[in-house]
């Protein structure tokens, strides 16, 4: 046997696995009868679905008729990079207010790029900071601090 | 005349003075958007959606709206002038319309692509009034069992007419399906899969999944590839088609304009899938066939007409059966549950006003976007010369914020990012994210309806295919799978999408 389709073997073996995961947690729930269905019914059932479908998947992949491929390379330092600097905001927002935590997404997320330079990322966040401060803050008033919090009382 | 009254009275909402405003405002965003590659309506949509909360529903509705069909004019541009579709609907775009620019056609090939999109436009707002009222009387006879039905077909009629492996399709529905079920179950009040944290409670955030599987997880793959474009952005001049042009581009407009309502309307259709089926039609139909590839200008006409008809018309399933057929109309759906409208037959009934209003506004809309796209063309362009590392950061800022602030918690921020590493997998396993967006909106949906169908029947199953109705709606999803299982269909679906 030979996997010959690379991203249909591992996109069945999601599959599979998310399937019996949410299974495996609806089996803790009430399942009740068809009539009376409790909360347990339609995701356990649901979930062996997902993984009978995840089977299909992945025997589709080693079947000699299938297109052959194979995963395309991960681009980890760009995805880190990127999603890094989203959580980064989360987590600088509350303490830290709106300015500088989108002053700091800015710069971070900024790395990401084959192009960056100190001088255009510094000159963009301060730019986003003003757009976002007048479009959020003063525009449609959303409720978000703005100041760290040791400066604003 | 019922549906003139019906009309007079969407003009009169669509024509308040904050309203043209919204429209205004959604239809610049959407050419926007439209023009920038990188960034779809899916994801501006979802970027918007929390603004849209403190705004009235019908003003909230006109301007989702307008982006959604906006960015069919603006992806133009961007196909012609680049040779990048701006939106995915554009790629056919790309191909005879950059061979007219690159021929110093290119104010001919924009003006081609406005006045099908225009008309394209009109016409479809008429179908959508037209078949508005008969298809929810049709609604109001479906019981649950019907329902169900109804939401497998859509849910299959959605994949089978998408590009790759259908088994891939349907297992992503499920996975939708399945996350969509998160939190609190509202028969029981059990929560469900929410492991303890209170936030999960009320399920996963449209918005965050959206953004993240859509927003963050291209930014990462635009970031991947670095190449160079060749741009025609300051040759455009002579706006105007000549006689010869006119001649050839009418019935190419007719032709996508029908084929793309009739596209809308279908679930999984939608504005892509219309413009590649218009392309091939022409491509196959016309006497100047020898001519595509190289700056035809039917090329042009049929798949700009046919993707601006679709994505009016594919507000027909949502308006009327309360079933989005693609998943940006999914996130319509999210923004009337915010403000407590159950889209569906009732709408028309409940809410006159907004139903009508946001359909009126389409029409408004369509001829704000021609003024928009030809006169103003050279600020678009402009545009265009904006670099991405200037331009990501600004779509990542407008997310984060806009995620935050829909509950106010920076916990959907970190769901947003889960899902942006989650939509990287995704691409990399080459599983289309879209009908997972589907399922995750009619998951409740459908479960609650299963449930109520077999309460009735007394678990019995055969209440599927003995109500007749019910069995007709399932026959078909079968049909369709069927159809495209045949080996000789299969080779052929495989083909039209090669192009992508």
């Amino acid at each position: 046997m030979q996997i010959r389709r690379q991203t249909d073997f591992l996109s069945g073996l999601m599959f599979i696995a998310v399937g019996l995961a949410f299974s495996w947690v609806a089996r803790g729930y009430t399942m009740g009868t068809a009539a009376r269905m409790g909360p347990g019914y339609f995701p356990f059932w649901l979930g062996i679905v997902l993984a009978l479908l995840g089977v299909g998947v992945a025997v589709g992949s080693v079947s000699a008729k299938a297109e052959a491929d194979r995963m395309a390379r991960w681009d980890i330092k760009t995805l880190l990079w990127v999603l890094g600097s989203v959580v980064l905001f989360g987590l600088i927002l509350k303490p830290l207010g709106m300015v500088l935590s989108v002053l700091v997404l800015v710069l971070v997320s900024s790395m990401a790029s084959h192009e960056f330079s100190w001088k255009g990322a510094i000159l963009n966040a301060v730019v986003l900071v003003i757009i976002s401060t007048f479009a959020f803050v003063y525009g449609i008033n959303l409720q978000m601090p703005v100041w760290p919090a040791f400066l604003a009382n | 005349m019922e549906l003139l009254s019906h009309l007079s009275l969407g003009f009169s909402t669509a024509l308040s003075l904050q309203n043209l405003a919204y429209a205004f405002l959604g239809c610049v965003l959407g050419t926007l958007i439209g023009v920038l590659p990188g960034l779809g309506p899916l994801a501006t949509i979802a970027m918007l959606l929390p603004v849209t909360y403190t705004l009235p529903p019908v003003a909230a509705l006109i301007m989702l709206a307008g982006i959604y069909y906006g960015a069919q004019y603006g992806g133009s541009t961007t196909a012609i002038l680049v040779n990048l579709p701006g939106e995915s609907s554009s790629v056919c775009t790309t191909l005879d319309g950059y061979q007219m620019a690159r021929r110093g056609r290119a104010g001919v090939a924009l003006a081609t692509a406005g006045i099908g999109s225009f008309f394209a436009g009109s016409v479809a707002t008429l179908i959508l009034a037209a078949f508005a009222t008969p298809l929810s009387e049709l609604a109001f006879k479906f019981g649950p069992a019907e329902y169900f039905s109804l939401m497998v077909l859509g849910l299959i009629g959605a994949v089978v007419l998408a590009s790759g492996s259908l088994v891939k399709a349907v297992a992503m529905i499920v996975l939708g399906l399945l996350l969509g079920l998160v939190g609190t179950d509202v028969n029981s009040g059990a929560a469900r899969f929410s492991f303890d944290v209170p936030e999960l409670t009320d399920g996963i955030s449209i918005t965050a999944l959206a953004m993240g599987l859509f927003g963050f997880a291209e930014i990462i793959a635009n970031l991947e590839q670095k190449e160079t474009r060749e741009t025609f952005t300051d040759r455009v001049t002579g706006l105007f088609p000549t006689r010869e042009d006119f001649r050839r581009m009418i019935p190419a407009i007719l032709r996508g304009t029908m084929l793309g309502s009739a596209l809308g309307i279908l679930p999984g259709g939608g504005a892509s899938l219309a413009s590649f089926a218009a392309y091939s039609l022409e491509k196959k139909t016309s006497k100047y066939s020898h001519e595509f590839g190289k700056g035809a200008v039917e090329g042009v006409a049929g798949p700009e007409s046919a993707n601006n008809a679709a994505a009016q018309t594919s507000f027909i399933p949502l308006l009327t059966l309360g079933i989005p057929p693609n998943a940006v109309m999914a996130l319509m759906v999210g923004a009337m549950t915010i403000h407590n409208i159950q889209p569906g037959p009732q709408v028309m009934t409940s809410n006159p006003s907004l139903f009508w209003g946001l359909i009126a506004s389409m029409w408004i809309g369509n001829f704000m976007l021609v003024v928009l796209n030809l006169p103003l063309i050279g600020i678009w362009v402009k545009l265009l010369t904006v670099p991405y590392r200037f331009l990501y950061p600004a779509i990542l800022v407008f997310c984060s914020i806009g995620v935050y602030s829909v509950n106010n918690t920076v916990f959907d921020v970190f769901v947003a990012a889960a899902c942006g590493m989650v939509g990287y997998l995704f691409l990399k396993l080459r599983c289309e994210p879209a009908p997972l967006l589907l399922g995750f909106v009619l998951g409740p949906m459908m479960e609650e309806n299963f449930r109520r169908t077999l309460l009735l029947s007394r678990g019995d199953f055969s209440v599927f295919v003995s109500r007749p109705l019910s069995l007709g709606l399932l026959v078909a999803a079968l049909a369709l799978v069927a159809v495209v299982a045949l080996p000789s269909i299969k080779a052929k679906r495989e083909e039209a999408f090669q192009e992508e």
